[in-house]
């Protein structure tokens, strides 16, 4: 097992090389000039022009800019932003919010979603599962801008459940943003888990267990729910990959600064550096929560072993 | 000077949601979410702003967002009268004074002092000019100091492809002289009546010497001499809290005792916290909420004329937009208060002349052409000879909610004129600018301005005279005449306000002529506020008085 974690990881060193150097190419490739969009509608002296490109090595040609870059990086400076702000400064104020916003979509996600799931399978076109199977339907289908704009609207300022915007309240805060992140995830993580369960209720080891005159609960949470969770976790692990890096929609209309806001607007003012440094640091999430959760896998499933 | 970029094309996903949102009603309730806080005198409020674009130096900051921070922290040489929008000095500048209006002697007031206690000398000002000036600082405030004699010796050499060839000579400009503590003098390239008007802008505020030893440190915690002080550094897209300045030497010091600017990713979100009372300001409202704002606001809604104006860019290189009675004949297609009332709510002031009605100097005759003809405007297209069967190109920049109005150009001058049209919109300003510069309009395009300061020459001379052409400037229509560029030297060099503006009116009637683009509209303001506060004035640049807010409670 702990060699397997550890080649694991170590794969993910060429894969994070890669991939920022596929994103920094990217960014350069961005036709337009970021320097004269500073300026805006009046043009910025041509000393000051000049100064700034030589700052952010912008005359050189694309492998020189990112040699330039890697230089640094192994000297621990991932470069600042045009606005002169350290890009660690920025990930470690970010960071912090999108982490706990994953958190919270995470945890709804696999409570409310699992426990419905379940309720659903175990009893096929009952009434719950009907229910969860509308549901779902309708969460699914509306974009979640506006999800975001109407749970705002009417759970924020008409019925002043939940503050409407920003970080004020703490973890409170994050209860509403993070209830409209999770609410796709959560329906597909429900209907996963309901499909996955029905499954399972009519596998030969379920009738077995019951054979047993094992109690119904037995049957359906040590036996059943355990097997149906394998492509579920799956799902779960990908997602937090996914939301770590940032959830662009649900971060601006309920004004939080998290990573999303950064990339957005990073890409945007096409700042290489702050764009390469938190895309990279995105990917080592990934690759590691994937990770996570192929580990999860033989802890579920006693079949799958590593060594 | 630029508008900031901020409403995105994430803006205009959300305009589906939020016409949702305004169709349901809207809320009666305006709750006090900071009332407790508001029981003693002074208080505290919240305002929104977008994120600024850059660290929190004056040299370095030419948007709103930051500039309207900075406003609270400094205080500069004069200030403007919110009503008549002419310098007053009631900022730090006791006098400015010359002879020839070129060369100034600065005479500062006693007894103003920058928040960590050190006083406001002339060097202080003399040393952020300076520091601003000087290429290698990349300030983008730089070229404000380009009348300055001796700015030239403080920018690096640069060749075509924007590098370096040798550095500045000097590091100071020989035209900045210190006489004593509470006077300096500034003599300029050629003579400039107007340029103690200029001075209020946050280009030109004092810098203490703790800036020198920490810039960086500073552009995230300034130490201004303003009303408002910053005890804590501001956090990007979050914002930061002012406290008042105690020591405040102006004559209209905080009326509160804090002040809090929120930094908003989505106007849409602020305005739901303007309804709810989380925030208690909003300078600017979203484009969705103007409609319902006045009815649901009522005496707490705001609207004030902005300095600016909107126009139509003709390409005069371009051989089929060269003929001056073409472009007015252009002009005269556009009924712009219907374009006004269509698709902006009424919030734009139809133009009558190149210069905004809020400085001296517009006259609300001037221009004839801005004036729906349809007859007109088709036999002068004939008698030039223009050929209609070839569609026009209408260019402006991706993403900033310009894509409407150019269409509703556009169906007027098809409707009015017979033209087909093209909308170029796809360009976002990082390549949308440099295809300006590069004379690559090949048809009439999005040209628009916000004044730096209250002077009629502002909207002439960094628009139309030769010495702005690109890229030094930001004479996008490549418009050139000698005439014109004369009259704006002798409007400068006057030595009295009527002779000025007699000469910048002379200037305009040249403009008018040779019509290098045609005026369309000029903006109004638009914001609300709770009952938290009220004196909240919106003035031309769009800003508003913190220090001038009260809280009610």
């Amino acid at each position: 097992m702990g060699r397997y974690v550890a080649r694991r990881l170590l794969l993910a060193i060429p894969v994070m090389i890669g991939a920022s150097f596929l994103i920094f190419a990217m960014v350069y490739a961005l036709p337009g000039d970021p320097i004269r969009a500073l300026g805006g509608d009046r043009p910025l002296s041509p000393g000051v022009v000049a100064e700034l490109r030589a700052q952010y090595n912008l005359n050189d040609p694309l492998v020189v800019q990112y040699g330039k870059y890697v230089g640094n990086l192994l000297q621990g400076d991932l470069g600042t932003d045009f606005r002169g702000r350290q890009v660690i400064d920025t990930i470690s104020q970010r960071l912090p919010v999108t982490a706990q916003l994953t958190l919270v979509a995470i945890l709804f996600e696999a409570v409310i979603g699992i426990i419905a799931g379940v309720l659903a399978g175990i009893r096929r076109n009952g009434f719950l599962d009907n229910l969860v199977l509308v549901s779902s339907t309708l969460i699914v289908s509306i974009p979640i801008l506006v999800l975001a704009f109407v749970a705002q609207y009417v759970f924020g300022l008409q019925l002043g459940l939940f503050p409407i915007s920003g970080l004020g309240e703490g973890w409170y805060s994050f209860l509403l943003p993070g209830l409209v992140l999770a609410s796709g995830s959560l329906a597909y993580v429900a209907r996963l888990t309901r499909t996955s369960v029905a499954e399972n209720m009519r596998a030969d080891y379920v009738r077995t267990a019951r054979a047993k005159g094992l109690p119904n609960r037995t049957v359906v949470v040590r036996h059943t729910l355990r097997n149906s969770l394998i492509p579920v976790v799956t799902f779960i692990g990908a997602d937090i990959g996914n939301l770590m890096g940032g959830a662009i929609v649900t971060e601006s209309v309920f004004n939080l600064p998290g990573v999303g806001r950064a990339i957005f607007d990073s890409v945007r003012q096409q700042e290489g550096a702050v764009v390469v440094g938190i895309v990279t640091l995105m990917v080592f999430f990934f690759i590691f929560f994937n990770l996570v959760v192929d580990v999860l896998y033989a802890v579920l499933d006693p079949r799958i072993r590593y060594d | 000077m630029k508008f900031s970029k901020r409403n995105s094309s994430l803006v205009a996903t959300a305009v589906a949601a939020a016409l949702l949102m305004t169709a349901c009603g809207g809320s009666d309730e305006e709750g006090s979410g900071e009332g407790e806080a508001a029981e003693q005198a002074g208080g505290t409020f919240s305002m929104y702003i977008g994120q600024p674009e850059n660290p929190l130096v004056p040299g370095n900051t030419n948007e709103t967002e930051g500039g309207q921070v900075l406003d609270s922290l400094f205080t500069g040489l004069v200030q403007y009268d919110a009503e008549t929008n002419e310098a007053v000095f009631s900022g730090v500048a006791a006098s400015i004074e010359s002879d020839d209006k070129q060369t100034w002697t600065v005479t500062l007031n006693e007894g103003w002092t920058f928040h960590d206690g050190t006083d406001v000398t002339a060097q202080s000002f003399v040393d952020a000019w300076n520091y601003t000036a000087y290429s290698p600082n990349a300030q983008g405030n730089s070229y404000f100091f380009a009348n300055v004699a001796g700015y030239g010796d403080l920018q690096a050499e640069t060749d075509d492809n924007d590098v370096v060839i040798a550095p500045p000579v000097a590091e100071q400009m020989s035209g900045l002289r210190v006489v004593d503590d509470l006077t300096f003098e500034v003599e300029l390239t050629s003579p400039y009546a107007q340029w103690p008007t200029t001075v209020g802008y946050t280009a030109f505020f004092p810098l203490p010497e703790a800036f020198f030893a920490d810039p960086e440190g500073f552009g995230e915690q300034p130490i201004g001499n303003g009303p408002f002080q910053a005890d804590e550094p501001f956090v990007p897209d979050e914002g930061i809290t002012l406290t008042k300045y105690e020591e405040y030497a102006g004559d209209e010091p905080a009326n509160a005792d804090s002040v809090k600017y929120v930094v908003y990713a989505e106007q849409e979100t602020a305005y739901t916290d303007l309804q709810g009372g989380q925030v208690d300001i909003m300078d600017t409202l979203p484009p969705d909420a103007i409609a319902s704002a006045p009815d649901e606001f009522g005496d707490r809604y705001i609207e004030t004329a902005q300095g600016d104006i909107t126009s139509l860019g003709f390409p005069t290189y371009d051989q089929r937009f060269a003929d001056p009675n073409v472009r007015k004949a252009f002009s005269m297609a556009i009924d712009r208060q219907a374009i006004s009332d269509a698709i902006f709510n009424g919030t734009r002031t139809p133009a009558t002349s190149f210069i905004s009605p809020v400085v001296k100097g517009h006259r609300d005759d001037a221009c004839e052409v801005c004036e729906l003809n349809v007859e007109e405007a088709n036999s002068l297209l004939d008698e030039a000879g223009f050929d209609r069967s070839q569609p026009v190109d209408l260019w402006f920049n991706a993403g900033a909610g310009h894509e409407g109005w150019m269409e509703a150009v556009g169906n007027q001058i098809r409707e009015n004129l017979d033209v087909e049209f093209q909308l170029r919109g796809d360009l976002q300003q990082s390549e949308f600018l440099p295809l300006k510069d590069a004379k690559g309009m090949t048809g009439p395009f999005r040209d628009a301005w916000v004044m730096d300061y209250p002077v009629a020459e502002n909207f002439l001379g960094p628009l139309y005279s030769s010495a702005a052409l690109p890229p030094a400037g930001s004479n996008y229509t490549f418009y050139s005449n000698p005439e014109f560029d004369a009259l704006l030297v002798e409007g400068n060099s006057a030595s009295n306000d009527e002779d000025a503006i007699a000469a910048y009116q002379a200037a305009e009637d040249i403009l008018l002529e040779d019509f290098p683009s045609a005026p369309l509209f000029y903006r109004l303001n638009q914001g609300a506020h709770s009952e938290n506060v009220e004196n909240v004035i919106i003035d031309a640049f769009g800003r508003i008085d913190a220090a001038a807010v009260r809280v009610v409670g």
